[in-house]
C-alpha cells in the first residue's frame, strides 16, 4: 500500500507541479487547457515514479542493479509487481470494476430513456453520460481479457516462467488506473460530450473534460501497444521445448492475433486525439470547422476503431475455442483453419474502417470497395464458427458455468455478425446508420461477443488463479439470466432503430415508447446479475471448496501445475510433445515434465495418467 | 526488495532453486521487442503523414528554407553513419573510437536541433499553425524534432554508460538498440523531409 499512497501523493504534487509552471510560463488560469495537459503529464510521471515504474528502468540506466519486489500475499497486487500473474489480476480486478461503473451509467442512461422526453437528467448531460459509458465499456472490452488473461495465462500456456519484458508489462498495467482516473475526474472540467468516438469538429470546440479524454485515449493507448508488443515478443521466443506452432493452445494463438492488431493500429486513435489536443492547445487547424477536414477525423479514428471491434473479440473467439473443447471432450475442429482465419481477420480488418463513413460524404466510389471487403470478413469469421460448432458437435457436453456462457456467446454473436451485413451494405445503411439498430448490433457483438467471453473466462479460469471452485449454480443460474436479458434489453432496439429512432439523444417520439420500456425494464435486471456475480466470485474466492490443478480435466499446460500456480509457475522444464487439444486420442500427451522430483508432482498425476482419466 | 545485478528478467530464473529457465531467448526477444516499437512508431508517423496528405495534398508556401532544409537533411544522414560506426566499434572493443564516434553524433543531432528551431521561427511568420500548411508542418516537425530529442537523451546516457565501461564485444545491447533507434529518427526524416519541402 505504501507505493500506492506514494503515487496517488505524487501524482497530484505532479500535476500541481505542471499546472504552477504553465501559469508561471505563459500565464493564465489553473483550467486553461495548456495547463491542463502539462499538469496531466507530470502527475503521470509521478504516478509512475510514486509506484516505482521509473526506479526500475531508470536504475539500469545510470548503470546501477535493478531492484525487483519480493512481497508475497496481498500487498504484491498494490505494488509494481513483474510477475504476469500478479498483473493479470491486477487488470482483471481494475478492468471489472471499471465494467461496473460503467453499467452504472448505462443504468442511468435507460432510466432516462424509459419515457421519452426529459426525465432525470438533461439532454447534454445525457450525452455526456452516454460518452462516459463508451469509453469506458470500450477499454474493459480492448484490454479485458487480453489484459486480465492474456497476461495470466499465456505464458502457462507456451511454458514460459514470465513475459519476454516483465518490467514493461507492469508499467502497461501502472499506465490504467491513471487512464479510469482521468475519464471519472472530467466532470470537474465539464466532462465531454463528444461521444465515445470524439467526432470533430465538436470535440474541438466542446468542454475542457474533452482534454482529459484526450490524454486518457494516449495513456491507454500506450499501454496497449506495449502489452502487444510483450505478448509478441513472449510468444515468438519463450515457448518450452517441444511448443511448436503446430501445438499452440488456441488462446495463445487469438492473444498473438490480437496483440499484432493491437501494436499496429492503437497508435491512429492516439494520433487522431493529439491532432485534437492540438487545434485546442496549439493553434493548428486539423478539424477546425472552418478550414479543417471533419472527414480526416472519420478517417484517422475508424482506421483504429474497426480494428479495435477485432482486438475485442478475437481474444473472446480464442477463450470461447478453448471452453468448447474442453466441456466437449473432443479435439478442436479444424484447428488449423481456425488459426488461419485470425489472421485473415487481422489482415482484412485494417481495410474495412469506411464502412462506418458511408454516410460522412466520401467519395462515392469508395462505397462499393470498403461493402465488399467488410462482408468478406464474414468468411474467416464462418470459419472460426464452424470450428467452434464442429467441435460441440456429437461431443458428449459438460455443462459447467463456462460451457453455459458459451452458448449464450455463440447466440449473441450470430445475431452481431448478422446484423453487421446490413449495416456493411451501403444501401440499407443509408437507413441504418446512427439509429438505434446501429447500436444494438454492436451491443450484440462488443457485449455478447466480448464482454460474455470476458465472463467465461473469469468461470474458466477461476479455479486455476484462486485455487477454488466458485459456486457452480450461483454461475449457471447468472450464466442464464445474464444470455436472457441481455437478449430482452437490445432485442426491441433493433426494431426501434429499424423505425429510425436515433442514437446518442436522451429524448425520442413516442411511438417508440413500448420498446423503449421493456428495454429499460429488461436492462435493469440484467444489471441486478451482476449482484450475484460478484457475489459468487468473492464469497468462492474466499470461502469456496479448494480444487486440484486439473479441475476440469483440461490438456494445456496451465491446468498441468498447481491452483493457484507457484511464484514461478514451473518447478521444472516443461517439454510438449503432443497436441493440446487430442482428447480422447488414446496414448496422447500434451506435455510432461522430464526432470520433476516426486515432490513436484501435483498430486493427481495430472500430466501422465490424464488419458486413463478421459477415456 | 531484494538487490540484483541482473534484470528482472533474468532474475525471475535465477531466485528460484533449482530450475533455471534457460535465458538465451532474451537478446533475441530484446531484438524482436525493439523492431516491434519501431514499426509501431513508424504507423505513428503514417498517420500524421497521411494528415498532410489527406488535408492539403502538396500544397507548399513560397517562403520555405530550401537550403537550411536541404542541409539538416544531410547533418542527420552523417549522423546515422556515424552511430552506426559507434556499434560497430563497440562490438569490436574499440572503446575510443565509440566515445568519439558517439559524441560526434550527438554534436550533429544537437546542430539539427538547432537548425529545426531556426525554422520554426521563421515558420511561425511565414506560415503560422493555424493556416493549412502551418497545420502539417507543425505537426510533423514537433513530432518528429520529439523524436530527436528523446534520442539525443538516449544517445547521451549510452556515451555515459560506455564511459563508465559499461559496454564491450560482449554486451552491447544498450548501444544497439539506441542506434537503430536513431535510424528511425533519421528514416522518419527522410520522408518528413520530401513530403514537408519537395512534393
Ligand atoms: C461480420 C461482421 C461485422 C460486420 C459486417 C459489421 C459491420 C458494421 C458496420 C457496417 C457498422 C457501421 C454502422 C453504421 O454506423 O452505420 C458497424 C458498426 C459497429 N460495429 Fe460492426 N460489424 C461486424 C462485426 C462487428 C464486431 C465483431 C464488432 C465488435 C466486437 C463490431 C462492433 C461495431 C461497433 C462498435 C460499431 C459502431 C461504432 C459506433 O458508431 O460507435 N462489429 N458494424
Ligand atoms: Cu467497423
Amino acid at each position: 500500500m505504501k507505493y500506492l499512497v506514494r503515487a496517488f501523493v505524487l501524482g497530484i504534487v505532479g500535476y500541481a507541479v505542471g499546472v504552477g509552471l504553465t501559469m508561471a510560463i505563459r500565464g493564465g488560469g489553473p483550467t486553461d487547457e495548456v495547463a491542463v495537459v502539462i499538469g496531466y503529464i507530470f502527475a503521470l510521471m509521478g504516478w509512475l515514479g510514486g509506484i516505482g515504474g521509473i526506479e526500475a528502468f531508470g536504475r539500469q540506466w545510470v548503470g546501477k542493479s535493478v531492484e525487483v519486489s519480493t512481497a508475497r500475499g496481498w500487498r504484491r497486487y498494490f505494488q509494481f509487481s513483474v510477475d504476469h500473474k500478479v498483473i493479470g489480476i491486477q487488470y482483471g480486478v481494475t478492468l471489472l470494476s471499471v465494467l461496473l461503473i460503467g453499467g452504472i451509467a448505462a443504468m442511468i442512461m435507460r432510466v432516462e430513456l424509459a419515457s421519452p422526453g426529459v426525465g432525470i437528467v438533461d439532454l447534454d448531460d445525457f450525452n455526456k453520460i452516454v460518452s462516459m459509458h463508451g469509453i469506458l465499456m470500450v477499454a474493459v472490452a480492448v484490454a479485458g481479457i487480453i489484459g486480465a488473461f492474456g497476461n495470466y495465462i499465456i505464458p502457462i500456456q507456451i511454458g514460459a516462467q514470465d513475459m519476454a519484458f516483465p518490467r514493461l508489462n507492469a508499467i502497461g498495467f501502472w499506465l490504467v488506473p491513471p487512464v479510469a482516473i482521468a475519464l471519472l475526474m472530467s466532470p470537474l472540467l465539464g466532462a465531454f460530450n463528444a461521444g465515445w468516438t470524439s467526432y470533430a469538429p465538436l470535440s474541438v470546440t466542446n468542454e475542457s473534460g474533452q482534454i482529459l479524454f484526450n490524454m486518457a485515449i494516449v495513456t491507454f493507448g500506450m499501454s496497449s501497444i506495449l502489452g502487444g508488443i510483450n505478448i509478441i515478443t513472449t510468444v515468438i521466443t519463450m515457448r518450452a521445448p517441444g511448443m511448436t506452432w503446430g501445438r499452440l493452445p488456441i488462446f495463445t494463438w487469438a492473444g498473438l492475433a490480437t496483440s499484432v492488431l493491437a501494436f499496429a493500429v492503437t497508435q491512429f486513435f492516439a494520433a487522431a486525439v493529439i491532432l485534437i489536443t492540438m487545434d485546442r492547445v496549439a493553434g493548428t487547424s486539423f478539424f477546425q470547422p472552418d478550414v479543417g477536414s471533419a472527414l480526416l477525423y472519420e478517417h484517422i479514428f475508424w482506421f483504429y476503431s474497426h480494428p479495435a471491434v477485432y482486438i475485442m473479440v478475437l481474444p473472446g473467439f480464442g477463450v470461447i475455442l478453448e471452453i468448447v473443447t474442453t466441456f466437449s471432450r473432443k479435439p478442436l475442429f479444424a484447428y488449423k483453419a481456425v488459426v488461419a482465419s485470425l489472421f485473415a481477420i487481422v489482415g482484412l480488418s485494417v481495410v474495412v474502417w469506411a464502412h462506418h463513413m458511408f454516410t460522412s460524404g466520401m467519395a462515392n466510389f469508395l462505397h462499393g470497395p470498403f461493402m465488399i471487403i467488410t462482408e468478406a470478413i464474414s468468411i474467416p469469421t464462418g470459419v472460426i464458427f464452424l470450428g467452434i460448432l464442429g467441435t460441440l458437435w456429437q461431443g458428449r457436453l459438460w455443462f459447467r458455468t463456462p460451457l453455459v456462457i458459451a452458448f449464450g456467446w455463440l447466440f449473441n454473436f450470430t445475431i452481431g455478425g448478422i446484423t453487421g451485413i446490413f449495416l456493411a451494405d451501403v444501401a440499407t445503411d443509408i437507413h441504418l446508420h446512427d439509429t438505434y439498430f446501429v447500436v444494438a448490433h454492436f451491443h450484440y457483438t462488443i457485449v455478447g461477443g466480448s464482454i460474455f467471453a470476458l465472463i467465461a473466462a473469469v468461470f474458466y479460469w477461476f479455479p486455476k488463479i484462486t485455487g477454488r471452485m466458485y459456486n457452480e449454480k450461483a454461475g449457471s443460474i447468472f450464466g442464464v439470466w445474464l444470455t436472457v436479458f441481455f437478449n430482452l434489453t437490445f432485442i426491441p432496439l433493433f426494431w426501434a432503430g429499424m423505425n429510425g429512432m436515433n442514437r446518442r439523444i436522451g429524448d425520442y417520439p413516442d411511438a417508440f415508447e413500448g420498446a423503449n420500456k421493456f428495454a429499460s425494464v429488461s436492462a435493469l435486471i440484467l444489471g441486478a446479475s451482476f449482484l450475484l456475480f460478484v457475489g459468487n466470485l468473492l464469497y468462492s474466492a474466499l470461502w469456496g471448496p479448494k480444487v486440484g490443478p486439473n479441475p476440469w480435466n483440461a490438456r494445456t499446460l496451465e491446468w498441468l501445475i498447481p491452483s493457484p500456480p507457484p511464484e514461478h509457475n514451473f518447478t521444472s522444464q516443461p517439454v510438449v510433445i503432443g497436441s493440446p487439444y487430442a482428447y480422447g486420442v488414446k496414448g496422447s500427451v500434451h506435455a510432461y515434465f522430464p526432470d520433476a522430483n516426486e515432490g513436484d508432482d501435483p498430486g493427481d498425476g495430472s500430466a501422465q495418467n490424464q488419458e486413463t482419466v478421459l477415456a | 526488495m531484494t538487490t540484483l545485478d541482473t534484470t528482472p528478467e533474468e532474475a525471475t530464473a535465477e531466485s528460484h532453486g533449482e530450475y533455471h529457465q534457460d535465458m538465451s531467448f532474451q537478446p533475441k526477444a530484446n531484438r524482436i521487442g525493439l523492431w516491434l516499437f519501431i514499426v509501431s512508431e513508424t504507423f505513428l508517423f503514417g498517420a500524421f503523414l497521411s494528415a498532410r496528405w489527406f488535408s492539403t495534398g502538396t500544397l507548399k508556401p513560397e517562403e520555405l528554407n530550401q537550403a537550411l532544409a536541404l542541409l539538416l537533411t544531410i547533418v542527420l544522414l552523417v549522423s546515422s553513419i556515424s552511430a552506426y560506426l559507434a556499434e560497430t566499434s563497440i562490438k569490436y572493443d574499440h572503446r575510443r573510437n565509440f566515445v568519439l564516434f558517439i559524441v560526434f553524433t550527438i554534436v550533429m543531432g544537437l546542430i539539427f536541433m538547432g537548425g529545426v528551431t531556426i525554422e520554426i521561427k521563421e515558420a511561425l511568420h511565414a506560415y503560422p499553425p493555424e493556416t493549412p500548411y502551418g497545420t502539417s508542418y507543425f505537426m510533423l516537425i514537433g513530432l518528429h524534432a520529439f523524436h530527436v530529442i528523446t534520442g539525443l537523451l538516449a544517445l547521451t546516457m549510452v556515451l555515459i554508460l560506455g564511459l563508465k565501461g559499461h559496454y564491450g564485444s560482449k554486451q552491447y545491447w544498450g548501444v544497439e538498440g539506441v542506434v537503430k533507434y536513431w535510424h528511425f529518427v533519421d528514416l522518419a526524416w527522410v520522408i518528413i523531409y520530401p513530403t514537408l519541402y519537395l512534393f
